[in-house]
């Protein structure tokens, strides 16, 4: 006898996913077709199994050194802008220096798959950490601009309203407006 | 070149945006899946029914059925919902329409451009922050943006 069966590839996808992410223990959500998230941190060894585990089922892990590379870039910039002496570095020779890469290589690298460049990523985190300050802290504007080792008060106030749309006590405005809001 | 697709969701009850919308997302090199609802009405229901969470959902502020306004509130108070960033797409240029779409949760706010060149431009920019917001450790509290 011959039977005929039809697939749902959706539910598929997610069934096999789920069986093996249990099976090893995971604590995960599966976001949408391409990607799980992950409570911890996976250790090598852990990534390993699971990547054996899936290719059986023809499923394969994405993760090239590209990305990671690109992630050491962001910690980099993220440990550069915490640490006032790094700050006084050109941010391409201190990466540079401490990937040693040229910083040709990572710029096109980072822009190649963040679509932004390192420069603008270095503003948008600047102006996330001047946006902290002045949802969190009672600090003023000319403050704030000292910390983060701006010039000038106007040249944070620029740069934050060319990141944002909004200058930054407009920001200031609404964010308090939320916490009154609850949202 | 990155492989992630992001997935967004669009809710305008004008035909003619939600076409040009389409097209000036297809023109950009962020890779995009796009599903389109006529309402608000549509849209919650989409959201309710969906395993996947989009990155991003555009709402138009006049629509029938629901409105953009009670959408936003919808998806801020529902705990599935509430971490999706959420653009509101309005033709509407009052100071006090803007802020209170903040207020009430909005992560950005784009004035309708009156040109196709303005309109892909501004999605351009839009989908790159937050594309940074989605794969960065930036603080999404405050992420606000206005263009």
């Amino acid at each position: 006898m011959k039977i005929y069966v039809t697939f749902n590839l959706n539910i598929t996808r997610n069934a096999i996913l789920k069986e093996q992410l249990d099976r090893l223990g995971f604590d995960y959500t599966i976001e949408n077709t391409q990607e799980i998230s992950f409570k911890n941190k996976l250790t090598t060894e852990q990534q390993l199994v699971l990547a054996e585990s899936l290719s059986t089922y023809g499923i394969t892990i994405i993760d090239d050194q590209k990305t990671e590379l690109v992630q050491r870039i962001k910690d980099t910039i993220n440990e550069m802008l915490a640490d006032e002496e790094a700050n006084l570095y050109k941010i391409s020779s201190y990466l540079a220096d401490k990937l040693n890469y040229s910083y040709a290589y990572l710029s096109n690298l980072f822009s190649e798959s963040t679509y932004t460049s390192i420069e603008n990523f270095v503003i948008l985190k600047k102006v996330d950490q001047a946006k902290e300050l002045i949802a969190n802290t009672d600090l003023t504007l000319t403050e704030i601009a000292y910390r983060l080792n701006y010039s000038s008060v106007a040249h944070l106030s620029g740069q934050f309203k060319k990141t944002t749309g909004l200058t930054p006590s407009t920001f200031q405005k609404i964010i308090k407006k939320r916490k009154e809001f609850n949202i | 070149m990155s492989l992630k697709i992001l997935n967004i969701l669009l809710a305008d009850d004008d035909e003619d945006d939600r076409w040009l919308f389409q097209k000036a997302l297809s023109d950009l090199k962020i890779k995009t899946n796009l599903s389109l609802f006529k309402n608000g009405k549509e849209l919650m229901e989409h959201l309710i029914r969906t395993e996947t969470t989009p990155h991003l959902i555009f709402l138009d502020l006049n629509m029938p059925l629901k409105n953009g306004m009670e959408c936003l509130t919808e998806i801020r108070s529902s705990c599935n919902l509430k971490a999706i960033p959420v653009a509101i797409y309005s033709t509407s240029s009052s100071e006090k329409d803007i802020e209170n779409t903040f207020v009430n949760g909005a992560n950005i706010y784009i004035n309708k451009p009156s040109n196709f060149a303005d309109l892909k431009n501004a999605i351009d920019k839009v989908l790159q922050l937050n594309w940074q917001y989605h794969t960065s450790n930036l603080n999404k509290d405050n992420f606000l943006f206005r263009i």
